[in-house]
């Protein structure tokens, strides 16, 4: 048990999926500008993120890695993601159509979100065993929200700072990020 | 309003440079310049998708309906993904190792998703390859330059070949924080301040 903690932990603050192994980016400063669509963009990706983590482990251990197929690992992790998210989509609107408004246009961005496709590669590279596969899918998931939350709030704060004109909007972005990459390095040695 | 094949490609370099103008394809500009080599070298394999995957889509752009292009596509650039693999790992294992995951997630770049989207899936073959062409090189040089400034500060040195290069001054002290992760993220808001300088004026 205790070592199910420390890893989560690890994926969560010291190896954080946005802030210390670079995944996810993309998402991170396109959906951070108001607080709204990050919290939904963070639900979707706890949401997928779990889900994907734990087939993808199983897709690697009873297809590619049985059959010898490990240079296929590409193609069918993205097939996998890829219509995870559509049938989430699809399962989400019929039966849960709240819940559906709510993560609206993020879940299909979450396909070529690279956190959902790193995470699948990183449970493999590390060898995790079932259990642990699921446990880093959901802390690095958490990690991803948390550092994405955090990020939204300083960012609707600059909004209202006066930013140099060449460094305004991304720019100021990328380097309150890099500060708050910095206060998550001090976690690093935690564990 | 029509282009030619030369103002394809060359909107490529500076007009629409990834990932400075298209803020796209953040991930592995952050992850993989540590140095100029893993840099160049990313650049290169994103090229190579690129153009291919902008080409294939571009050849069957009359074929493939519109509903389940996005996952035609995905199917089509993991599949020159995994051919880029695999020629890394027979030819450059070195460079392979060190890129690592980034490799594969070359798939999830948005800029090649986005090229065959919002370009090939309209335009010609001749004019989908300038286009590819040109991001990729865009590209390629961006992450080019970001792991230059990073390494020349972080390291003092740049490395080619295993062989390293003092750029610096013996005395330098090197300026850890731009190897690390913090350093990626405010080198690169730097740089594209500097950029937003530059073409404002």
């Amino acid at each position: 048990m205790g070592d199910y903690i420390i890893l989560a932990i690890s994926c969560i603050l010291i190896n954080n999926i946005l802030l210390a192994q670079y995944l996810g980016n993309c998402p991170f400063l396109g959906t951070s500008k108001k607080m709204e669509t990050a919290v939904g963009m963070a639900m979707a990706v706890v949401f997928v993120l779990v889900m994907a983590g734990v087939l993808t482990w199983a897709v690697n251990t009873f297809i590619l890695l049985k059959f010898n197929l490990v240079y296929l690992r590409t193609i069918s992790f993205i097939l996998v993601i890829a219509s995870l998210v559509q049938f989430v989509e699809m399962f989400l609107k019929k039966s849960i159509p709240a819940l559906y408004a709510g993560l609206g246009i993020f879940l299909p961005l979450i396909t070529t979100n690279c956190a959902v496709m790193g995470v699948c590669l990183i449970n493999v590279s590390e060898e995790y065993t079932f259990l642990q596969a699921a446990v880093a899918s959901f802390a690095y998931a958490v990690g991803f929200g948390l550092a994405l939350v955090l990020f939204a709030g300083v960012r609707e704060r600059i909004l209202l700072a006066r930013v140099p004109r060449p460094l305004q909007d991304t720019s100021i972005a990328l380097v309150t990020a890099g500060i708050l990459s910095l206060t998550f390095y001090a976690f690093k040695g935690m564990v | 309003m029509a282009k030619t094949l030369a103002q394809e490609f060359v909107k490529g370099l500076w007009e629409e440079v990834p990932p400075f103008r298209l803020v796209l394809g953040l991930c592995p500009t952050l992850a993989v310049t540590k140095t100029v080599e893993n840099g160049l070298g990313m650049g290169v394999a994103t090229t190579f998708v690129l153009v291919c995957a902008n080409m294939l889509v571009s050849m069957l752009r009359k074929v493939i309906p519109g509903k389940v292009r996005i996952a035609c596509f995905i199917i089509i650039i993991a599949a020159f993904v995994t051919l880029v693999e695999l020629l890394m790992q027979a030819y450059t294992y070195p460079l392979f190792l060190k890129l690592g995951i980034f490799i594969p997630l070359i798939v999830v770049n948005c800029i090649v998703l986005g090229r065959a989207e919002a370009f090939a899936s309209k335009n010609n073959v001749i004019r989908s390859v300038a286009d590819g062409l040109g991001i990729g090189i865009g590209f390629t040089l961006a992450l080019g330059s970001l792991g230059a400034v990073r390494e020349i500060f972080g390291a003092g040195t740049i490395t080619f070949w295993e062989t390293p290069i003092q750029l610096m001054p013996a005395s330098y002290q090197p300026f850890a924080f731009m190897v690390q992760a913090p350093g990626a993220f405010v080198c690169l808001g730097l740089m594209l301040a500097v950029m937003n300088l530059i073409g404002s004026k």
